[in-house]
């Protein structure tokens, strides 16, 4: 428009135009991010050139220098410049079961594979029927667990103490179960913080801030010694039971505070609206209210659940064999003792646990950007 | 209509507030409101902010609760008893002036949420109603949309829907143009104009004068807590006789 005249009307649209060429494309991108500056460029330089000195010995470690096969520590003593692989291979079987017998490792594995079916099921987001997924997953598959982990007479399975049971499966039981309750006890406590009955926000408050104020191991002794004292005899929980209601205790006073954040910052008007439509209180906070503040605090909830996972570890205070205590077992074995087999032991145990945990934070990105398509 | 709005005759007043009083901490914010709306009227609410408008509509689902005096709704007195509350709600529908549309629904299961969980009526009976009230406010193209797709007249129009599905008695319009662009504000008012033709027994809470005085039969002027006028719309806006009235008249209409 021209400037020497105070009125003005248009006449012909302004044409929209593809943007200038520096501002888009992947030469646009390199040079905005990686070296926009002199500083900029000498860490884009720095970071490259540390990888490249560090990876291809952490691959050769892993890959051409290490022992794959071999029947005791002999050769992984020969040759220290690799990982033992041979070690883990061989104690495999161990650190997957523990103690669990010999003959009845078939359960455990039957176990293992229906639980990650029906796991896939539900977490598969398009999955057809996931209602039943659920149906069987919370009430028809832990009777079958129990039964096939444990035995019965009635089925014709011997009896496995659970002093024999250990390693990996272990840990996941206890991290599944973790996850399974700590996230119902965890809203129930929200719920009951928040709410107007004064005895019940006293008891909720109480709980949680007990709980927090006292570090897990100390949680995990009052369940291991405090619990079979306050019970009767014939009730006393099983030794593997007592750290399970123990780390199911301490992380739902976590996702208590998780969740309370979420029902916090929903506005008034979301209740009001619920009420207004003659909603009782079970259906808003069911229907409304709990949808949205769990959607709200996903990054936290898995955040506690991956906290959870990595807990799992500390219940071989207590004596229970989950899986790092199994390496720890393993690694003491005389036939393999040598200098590579506590470092593959480790950086092995940091590999399986980085996983599931990676996993997880993964496909809770992947759950709230399907969740966030109604809302921006 | 009956006249007088002390009157109490009959029992068959839609909403019937006698001798109401409500306090906010020691705030006295609605003080001894009588008011008797029948079936059928049209009643439009105005005043200046914080005059205890809002609370005073709020208080007829028992959003706010009153300290003393009485209201009753359809034949239903409020009390604490949360069953009467609840039989309160489902006939009395409630449109919000920033919508509060849950925003996780689309707006098809907005509509469908209370009359299948409340109602108890089947799914595909209850989406048949939603299909038709959302015609009626013309977004029935919207309905598989979220909330936050929509424009702000558009989530408006899909919360006086929403309120309709549950077919209530009475509905109450909680300053329902208030947080819309001005181009919107028509096409909510056109959609409650043809809702008061229709004969449903209506609350507004509104800054609308042109509104009010095309569509209310009868107009409640409020002050400081208090009820100041009532009064037909073409005497109320033509010859006010409280003080306060011409006040605010004067103020509002430029």
């Amino acid at each position: 428009m021209s400037l020497d005249s105070l009125t003005y009307v248009r006449e012909a649209p302004e044409p929209a135009e593809a943007p200038p060429m520096l501002s888009r494309g992947g030469l646009a991108w390199v040079h905005t991010n990686l070296f926009s500056s002199i500083g900029s460029s000498l860490v884009t330089i720095g970071c490259v050139a540390l990888v490249a000195y560090m990876l291809p010995q952490l691959v050769v470690w892993a890959t051409t220098h290490a022992i794959w096969s071999a029947s005791d520590g002999a050769a992984c003593r020969q040759y220290q410049d690799g990982a033992c692989w041979a070690f883990v291979i061989a104690k495999w079987d161990y650190l997957r079961f523990g103690s669990y017998p010999v003959a009845e490792r078939w359960r455990v594995d039957v176990v293992e594979a229906v639980g990650a079916l029906l796991i896939v099921w539900l977490l598969w987001t398009n999955a057809p029927r996931r209602a039943w997924g659920a149906l069987l997953l919370f009430v028809v598959y832990p009777i079958l667990a129990l039964i096939l982990l444990r035995g019965s007479s009635l089925f014709g399975l011997p009896i496995v103490d659970t002093l024999l049971w250990g390693g990996i499966f272990v840990s996941l039981l206890t991290a599944v179960v973790g996850i399974v309750f700590s996230l119902p006890l965890g809203v129930l406590l929200a719920l009951g913080r928040r709410s107007p009955l004064p005895v019940v926000r006293m008891a909720s408050v109480l709980f949680i801030e007990f709980v927090r104020g006292v570090p897990f191991i100390t949680i995990l002794f009052m369940a291991n010694n405090l619990l079979p004292v306050f019970l009767p005899e014939a009730w006393a929980p099983d030794r593997l039971l007592r750290p399970l209601a123990g780390i199911v205790l301490f992380s739902a006073a976590y996702m208590a505070e998780e969740v309370r954040g979420g029902l916090q910052s929903l506005g008034k008007g979301q209740y009001e609206a619920a009420k207004a439509l003659g909603l009782n209180y079970p259906r808003m906070m069911a229907l409304i209210i709990l949808p949205q503040a769990l959607t709200l605090v996903i990054p936290g909830i898995v955040n506690n659940f991956v906290g959870l996972f990595m807990d799992t570890t500390l219940i071989s205070v207590v004596g229970v064999t989950d899986f790092l205590e199994a390496m720890n077992n393993a690694i003491k074995d005389p036939v393999w003792a040598g200098p590579t087999i506590m470092v593959t032991g480790y950086v092995f145990a940091g590999i399986f646990y980085f996983c599931f945990c990676y996993g997880m934070t993964r496909y809770s990105a992947h759950v709230e950007r399907i969740l966030a398509k109604g809302r921006k | 209509m009956s006249g007088s709005s002390v009157s109490a005759d009959g029992g068959a007043a839609a909403i019937r507030f006698t001798g109401v009083h409500k306090w906010y901490g020691s705030f006295h914010v609605l003080r001894n409101i009588t008011l008797v709306v029948e079936p059928g009227e049209r009643i439009v609410v105005c005043g200046p902010s914080g005059s205890g408008k809002s609370t005073l509509i709020r208080c007829v689902n028992r959003l706010e609760k009153h300290q003393r005096g009485s209201i009753v709704v359809d034949g239903v007195e409020l009390t604490d008893d949360i069953k009467r509350i609840d039989e309160v709600r489902r006939e009395v529908g409630m449109v919000f002036q920033n919508f509060n549309l849950f925003p996780h629904l689309t707006i098809l299961e907005n509509c469908t949420l209370a009359p299948i969980w409340v109602r108890k009526m089947p799914k595909h009976v209850a989406e048949e109603l939603a299909t038709r009230l959302l015609t009626r406010v013309k977004i029935l193209d919207q309905a598989h949309k979220y909330p936050s797709q929509l424009s702000g007249g558009q989530q408006q129009r899909a919360a006086i829907a929403r309120a309709l599905c549950m077919t209530p008695k009475i509905m109450l319009f909680d300053e329902p143009t208030s947080s819309l662009d001005p181009e919107m504000v028509k096409e909510v008012l056109d959609t409650m104009t043809a809702l008061a033709q229709e004969g449903m027994t209506m609350i507004v809470v509104t800054h609308e004068m042109g509104f009010a005085r095309q569509v209310a039969d009868r107009i409640v002027f409020m002050d400081m807590g208090e009820i100041v006028e009532v009064n037909a719309p073409l005497p109320f806006f033509d010859h006010p006789q409280h003080e306060r009235t011409k006040l605010f008249l004067s103020q509002i209409l430029h």
